[in-house]
């Protein structure tokens, strides 16, 4: 209440706790979309989407199309993956993915042809409106489109009308709030027709009332793009509107927009739909709209390449499965010596090892950065001084100072009442933490080891229930042994009913 | 190696150092209106105030076989500073070097080192000094009056024989070059059945003097306008936030307005309560000292409301004139307990019953 007070009398302006406003370096936002040529080999990994790996369903020689699905979905939350281009697959063997550790997964190694043939199996649809919406969802679905945002989950999961929890609004989320990424800027600044119908069937799918644009007020350009489309798609009468934001991280994350834009918080636990919202991405709204209306699944994403290292920064459209380092040749840069390679922007992203990994659905940008970058960001680390910049700057509201201390010492029940697992690792702790306290490492450190535990714990509950079940079924068996001895017994003794009457 | 591979790969720039700076910077009024009420005694104070606490800090870091690297990140240089403003000019050269000792050594080092210290570096050992050597903490030179008496603190050859040899080599009589501070006259005159707005007049108070800093006190507390930009310049910067000094500030005043307007004669007013004695220092300086104080903006309003509580109480019915470095002392045992209770909500919980 006093907060509530003293947010009416200006103190505190920002829409949502906490937040930083980091050195944004959009230095590539003005270059348009250009399209990077095709590699000498496409390495498509089998799982570019956060749930179940996909499984192979071509051989080493075959010949696939642009479009054609090679991989197949595994469970509810996966997507298919498709051939980004047409030619030979030469070899399935594991290879390395964006992933910090430097990990491998199984991926299909695809030699083009350079003829670029679609596979057209997939018809477009242009009437959606008179569509059955479980139709378009199984569109959405078998066109692989997962989340480009950069956490890459399947996206018909969201599209679905739910009678307990009806979506009033549909937010397409344009604040890009991750430094140096322009991608999403970009796309809204050229395709804003594209996006915008894609909005449209999204809103037809789920069934929403209204839909909102969320943008930066640092992107007038996308702004204005925006809003003039909106302004003449009006004239049908629909309820879309822009809303410019002031830029702050990181009010891209999902919770944080929609506490920004409807004013009420997801409960914890809980998803979007139950405050009856759904956010989506730029780049993601645009590819629904190329599934449906072109009947083209997802094979190409547009992505940000930038950094002080490299010579001839911009905003990329490439194929998946592209090698980030022929991306790198292409705009001037070879040599990775010092250098630290991210996926992802510098917020979020992950460091990777070396280059030599393909683009995949989550790749929102690829950034090089030089010493002078990061040897602040990887200073040593000092000790705490409580200074309590970190409690401020979290949009979650966590005292991220106290909470390391716990996961430090691996205390995880008080980490885990410390709200441990409430941390979305925006990294905003870290970014402003006088004394370079690496605080989000120190909280995947705590998740990693809860989470071990916890498997622990269900092998030992396991091993507890094998155990208990075998003492019952011995039991039951002597039971059972025991009644047909009674039995045979009893055909000499009176009956039971007789046993019964005799006690009454 | 590992842990540079965890994001985010930028930082703000913003070091431990760069806090500290900032705090020494925003002292800087402070200190130059103290220099330029008490001439080369203050500088003589404040130099071999930060040298005793740098070099404490060498010391014992070097004796526990520790990176001597943390004398560069200015706390020591800080804690040196802020214990300086806080003392009387007329302390004795070995009693200021004591203090510098007591505040690094016992202060912070045998807590562990920076980060780790319960209590206020500077404020304990301001503690140490006051309740060990009473007199000389309680003797407050006649601010610019001093030349008036034949004083002339801008001598560098006396101010220099004042600080090695102490009260004893004032030229005249002791009483007529030191006073009271006005908080220590209206509590010895309550003692004596005098009321507060008659001890007040027969001092000659003026709020205009208190608030340009020309009231007695210790080298530093004298000027509240002073204290004021400084704190202001910090929250500018961004070191501290408001919680604690509005709270503080507030309570303070909240109480002396409260129990002045119920019996005048008997309790200050408000405003002498803001402008008196080390409050302005306390609430800008050491009460948002961040290793001390709590985490949550939450926490920070109580810490700042219970320092102002107990400043007001031990003010008005305490053994001391001032209490509020006290205070702040008192609310530090606290701070562990106060951020285990007022953490912040967090998004998409419902708030915990406390």
């Amino acid at each position: 209440m006093i907060k509530h007070f003293f947010k009416k009398l200006g103190f505190s302006s920002a829409p949502f706790a906490g937040g930083i406003q980091p050195d944004m370096q959009k230095w590539t936002e003005s270059s348009a979309i250009e399209i990077c040529p095709l590699p000498p080999l496409l390495i498509v990994p089998m799982k570019q989407h956060i749930g179940q790996a996909c499984s192979s369903l071509v051989k080493v020689g075959d010949h696939v199309l642009r479009g054609q699905k090679i991989a197949k979905a595994e469970g509810y939350v996966s997507v298919p993956v498709h051939a980004p281009t047409s030619g030979k697959v030469i070899k399935i063997e594991e290879h390395a993915i964006p992933h910090p550790s430097g990990m491998g997964l199984a991926s299909i190694f695809i030699e083009p042809d350079g003829l670029d043939e679609r596979d057209t199996s997939l018809q477009p649809i242009t009437d959606w409106q008179n569509m059955d919406v479980g139709a378009l969802r199984e569109r959405v679905r078998v066109c692989g489109i997962a989340g480009l945002g950069g956490a890459a989950f399947p996206t018909f999961i969201k599209l679905v009308q739910d009678q307990r929890n009806p979506i009033e609004t549909v937010i397409l989320n344009g604040i890009e709030c991750e430094p140096f990424l322009t991608n999403d800027h970009r796309l809204m600044v050229e395709h804003s027709q594209e996006i915008l119908h894609g909005m449209k069937i999204i809103m037809h799918m789920v069934g929403a009332k209204q839909g909102i644009i969320a943008i930066e007020d640092n992107k007038a350009d996308a702004i204005q793009s925006m809003q003039d489309t909106v302004d003449d798609a009006n004239i049908e009468g629909l309820n879309i509107h822009v809303r410019v934001l002031p830029t702050r991280y990181p009010q891209g994350s999902e919770k944080q927009l929609i506490e920004v834009i409807i004013g009420k918080q997801v409960p914890a636990g809980k998803l979007p739909m139950h405050v009856g919202v759904i956010c989506q991405n730029i780049g993601t709204t645009k590819a629904i709209y190329e599934a449906v209306v072109l009947g083209y699944p997802l094979t190409e994403r547009v992505m940000t390449v930038s950094g002080d290292a490299v010579p001839n920064k911009g905003n990329l459209l490439v194929r998946l499965g592209t090698s980030m380092r022929f991306i790198y040749a292409q705009r001037g840069l070879e040599n990775f010596e010092g250098l630290q390679i991210l996926h992802g922007g510098p917020m979020m992203g992950e460091r990777l090892r070396h280059p030599d990994i393909p683009v995949i659905k989550s790749s929102t940008g690829l950034l090089a950065l030089s010493q002078d970058f990061f040897k602040q960001a990887h200073a040593v680390e000092e000790p705490c001084i409580r200074c309590g910049h970190c409690s401020e700057a979290c949009p979650i509201g966590l005292t991220p100072n106290l909470l390391a201390d716990h996961c430090r010492n691996e205390q995880l029940e008080k980490a885990a009442d410390y709200h441990l697992f409430d941390c979305i690792e925006c990294g905003a702790c870290s970014y402003v933490c006088p004394s370079h306290i690496p605080l989000v490492h120190y909280f995947r450190f705590g998740k990693g080891q809860a989470a071990q535990v916890r498997r622990e714990q269900n092998f030992a509950e396991a091993s507890r229930q094998r155990s208990e079940s075998r003492d019952t079924r011995i039991q039951r068996e002597k039971d059972e042994k025991a009644a047909k001895r009674k039995k045979v017994r009893a055909t000499h003794a009176p009956t039971p009913t007789e046993a019964e009457q005799g006690k009454e | 190696m590992l842990i540079h591979l965890s994001s985010p790969h930028i930082h703000s720039g913003d070091s431990i150092r760069s806090q500290m700076m900032s705090v020494i910077w925003a002292l800087i009024p402070a200190a130059l209106v103290s220099v330029y009420i008490f001439g080369w005694l203050a500088v003589l104070q404040i130099s071999s105030c930060m040298l005793a606490c740098l070099a404490t800090e060498w010391l014992t870091l070097k004796w526990m076989g520790r990176s001597t690297s943390p004398i560069g990140d200015a706390s020591a240089a800080l804690t040196g500073l802020l214990l300086a403003l806080t003392l009387p000019a007329l302390t004795p050269w070995w009693m200021t070097i004591l203090g510098g000792i007591f505040a690094i050594g016992l202060g912070k080092q045998v807590y562990g080192g920076l980060g780790y210290n319960p209590f206020n570096p500077a404020l304990s050992a301001r503690i140490i000094l006051l309740i060990s050597f009473p007199l000389q903490m309680t003797t407050w030179i006649i601010p610019l009056h001093a030349s008036l008496s034949g004083l002339n603190l801008y001598d560098v050859s006396l101010a220099w024989t004042l600080f090695t040899s102490g009260i004893a080599a004032l030229p005249q009589a002791v009483d007529a070059m030191t006073m009271a501070s006005p908080l220590g006259y209206v509590k010895t005159a309550w003692t004596q059945g005098i009321g507060a707005n008659e001890a007040l007049q027969t001092y000659h108070y003026s709020y205009l003097n208190a608030f340009i800093g020309r009231e007695a006190g210790s080298l530093g507390e004298t000027s509240a306008l002073a204290l004021l930009l400084g704190g202001i310049y910090l929250l500018a910067r961004h070191t501290i936030t408001w919680h604690i000094p509005f709270s503080f500030l507030a309570t303070v005043a909240v109480l002396a307005a409260t129990a002045n307007t119920l019996d005048p004669n008997h309790y200050t007013p408000p405003l002498f309560h803001l402008l008196a004695g080390g409050l302005m220092l306390c609430v800008f300086f050491m009460a948002t000292d961040p290793v001390s104080s709590p985490v949550t903006p939450v926490g920070q309003l109580v810490f700042g409301v219970g320092c102002g509580v107990i400043t007001w109480s031990i003010r008005t019915w305490g053994g001391y004139p001032e209490g509020a470095m006290f205070a702040v002392v008192l609310m530090n045992c606290a701070v562990p307990l106060i951020d285990h209770y007022c953490r912040p909500k967090v998004y998409g919980q419902a708030r915990k019953k406390a």
